[in-house]
């Protein structure tokens, strides 16, 4: 269709406000991401025995550091790194479930896909006593097959919502209860590997335990980002998204996948790190505001939640805490608040 | 260019799970004209709507567009030909006016293109028709229900369809802002030639804005034509159940139905 001769000439107020607010939600972003890099280099600095800045990139750069070579190669960075992709992997498919649903509370750590996840590495460590690898897969394959019977049980005309949420709360009740009587049944279980079951923890970080989400991740996170565009559109719906061009249930589909494959790989890793899928979203769109993609800036709210929580855990307090409960203590009063802001808006939000 | 598309439901059975609403109902849009849908509650006019916009598949007959089955053609591109404005579009949370107006151009968007100068345009012509321009870097949750609806019409316009199909365009607006927004949908048709598809629920109005009217009565089609044709008091009694008398409205000399109740009628319309 051809341009009608209406038009002012440019540079319209329109145009200014739309490249302002874009502008502003990247330097939001680059504002994240700067605080994600320096937080991922105090936790590669500070611990037992402090290192410079300089030891550190020596020992990134992989020359030989006597002593930083040990503690900070084979000890900090990968736990560094598990901190910063497992948050990333958290926050991106937390929001992504949470923009789809178009429910804050819709986030996989509340509906049960964590859960799903953690009860299936719990049982394939402890009961079926299996290596890494298959732990991740496990996961992934208990991950799915829960987002996929909450979705069944959901399911009426399509219609997805409160009522998905709520039987979600109820299967990661009872995936919750599995993991728990798992870990009081073996026997003399290392209470740390018990705690990243429970609540998640970095505790366990090895490379063998990282790669394998960081390769997933650098799959799965484009896979999620080329979606980003129609997901925007379904915000508004699922009749204006078609409307507007978008194949609903195809987009639907992919998105679920990648995000409950994210998530699953990220548990595995690290456990269900409590609340971190959930937080990430909602922090990340007061920080950087409505109107673009929520998802790099949901990715790197999660990353700072856990390298932040992570090094209060292990130093700000005269016992070490995992990861989760820290988070956890974050998270429990925002659900809680979430939940009245329900009740009262009659079940939408 | 815009009378060439045609928009024709042929003998659609539509229906939710195992409820069917509309039964073996036959619809030809007429291109360039407005047409409008009455009927009581329930009777079928939003999901006669949301097939006609390929939202819902109907379980036997077809929708065709332009020759071709609707459901077969490329969501996206049928997107560029139609548009939809449903009766409770959500907005996100805190999202500004021309974000979201801007949104509408996503159908002439490729997956990774930049922001085009007919983008640019045919955003701020939306803006100007829906008399939008001074809302666009306001919060539309801020707005009010008029203000609203206009952005979301300005949003289906820069779509620029040459088919736009609105369910209850009018719905929670004061009078005064339901004569605008059907004022500036008529004027699109006059200037553009577009197409236009809505189901209203006032009867009156429905008659002054339709170039053809269509009721709607329990999922069939009761009649379709002129609303000097269609909108008489047997088919008012029809679709409504409701006694009326229906006059020349004295300011558009369209039909206009006068309801009788069991109250306020001075004889001889008093009912038995």
């Amino acid at each position: 269709m051809s341009a009608s001769p209406t038009t002012r000439p440019a540079p319209s107020a329109l145009r200014l406000g739309r490249r302002r607010r874009a502008a502003s939600r990247r330097r939001a972003a680059a504002v994240l991401g700067l605080l994600v890099l320096a937080l991922f280099a105090v936790s590669l600095m500070v611990g037992q025995t402090f290192y410079g800045p300089g030891e550190v990139w020596r020992v990134i750069l992989g020359q030989e550091v006597p002593g930083a070579s040990f503690t900070v190669g084979t000890l900090r960075l990968p736990r560094a790194v598990l901190g910063l992709v497992a948050g990333a992997a958290l926050g991106m498919a937390g929001v992504t479930f949470q923009t789809m649903l178009r429910n804050p509370l819709a986030s996989p750590d509340i509906i049960g896909i964590s859960a799903g996840a953690s009860a299936a590495a719990v049982v394939g460590i402890v009961v079926l006593r299996v290596d890494e690898a298959l732990v991740s897969g496990l996961a992934i394959v208990a991950a799915l097959a829960t987002a996929l019977v909450i979705y069944l049980l959901a399911y009426r005309d399509g219609v997805l919502g409160t009522r998905l949420i709520l039987i979600g709360i109820g299967i990661a009740a009872m995936l919750d209860s599995v993991v728990a009587y798992v870990i009081v049944r073996a026997a003399a279980w290392d209470l740390q590997v018990a705690m990243r079951w429970l609540t998640g923890s970095l505790n366990g970080a090895t490379w063998g335990v990282v790669l394998p989400l960081v390769l997933a991740a650098v799959v799965l996170m484009p896979a999620l980002l080329g979606q980003a565009r129609q997901l925007e559109l379904l915000q508004h719906g699922d009749d204006t998204a078609s409307a507007l061009g978008v194949r609903v249930e195809r987009t639907r589909l992919t998105v679920i996948v990648a995000a409950v494959a994210l998530i699953a790989f990220a548990t595995a890793a690290a456990g269900p790190i409590a609340f971190v899928a959930f937080l990430a979203g909602p922090i990340a769109a007061r920080i950087v505001g409505a109107g673009g993609s929520l998802m790099v800036p949901a990715a790197l709210t999660g990353s700072l939640l856990v390298l932040a929580a992570d090094l209060a855990g292990q130093h700000l307090f005269g016992t070490r805490y995992p990861v989760g409960v820290i988070t956890g203590v974050l998270g429990a009063p925002y659900l809680v608040y979430l939940l009245i802001r329900t009740n009262r808006a009659g079940g939408s939000l | 260019m815009t009378d060439s598309h045609t928009l024709v439901a042929e003998h659609v059975r539509l229906g939710y799970g195992d409820r069917t609403v509309v039964d073996g109902l036959d619809l030809a849009v007429p291109p360039g004209r407005i047409t409008t849908i009455v009927g009581a509650n329930a009777c079928g006019k939003s999901t006669l709507l949301r097939a006609l916009s390929r939202l819902l598949a109907p379980s036997s007959g077809q929708v065709v567009l332009d020759g071709k089955a609707v459901h077969t053609q490329p969501t996206k591109a049928v997107a560029r030909t139609m548009g939809l404005l449903p009766q409770s579009p959500i907005a996100p949370e805190g999202i500004a006016v021309a974000d979201l107006v801007a949104r509408g151009r996503s159908p002439h968007q490729r997956m990774l293109a930049r922001w085009a100068v007919a983008d640019e345009r045919a955003v701020e012509e939306a803006l100007e028709l829906t008399g939008t321009t001074d809302l666009v870097d306001r919060a539309v949750d801020e707005l009010s229900g008029g203000q609203r609806q206009r952005v979301w019409i300005a949003m289906a316009l820069a779509q620029q369809t040459d088919i736009l199909l609105l369910d209850e365009p009018t719905t929670y607006l004061d009078i005064c802002h339901q004569i605008e927004v059907l004022d500036l949908l008529t004027d699109l048709n006059r200037s553009r030639g577009t197409t236009i598809v809505m189901v209203l629920h006032d009867l009156n109005l429905a008659a002054r804005y339709a170039d053809h009217l269509v009721a709607m009565c329990g999922g069939r089609l009761l009649a379709s034509g002129t609303p000097e044709e269609v909108l008489t008091a047997d088919a008012v009694e029809q679709v409504f159940g409701l006694r009326s008398q229906v006059v020349s409205d004295p300011v558009s000399g369209k039909p206009m139905v006068l309801p009788i109740g069991r109250h306020h009628a001075v004889s001889p319309a008093t009912p038995a």
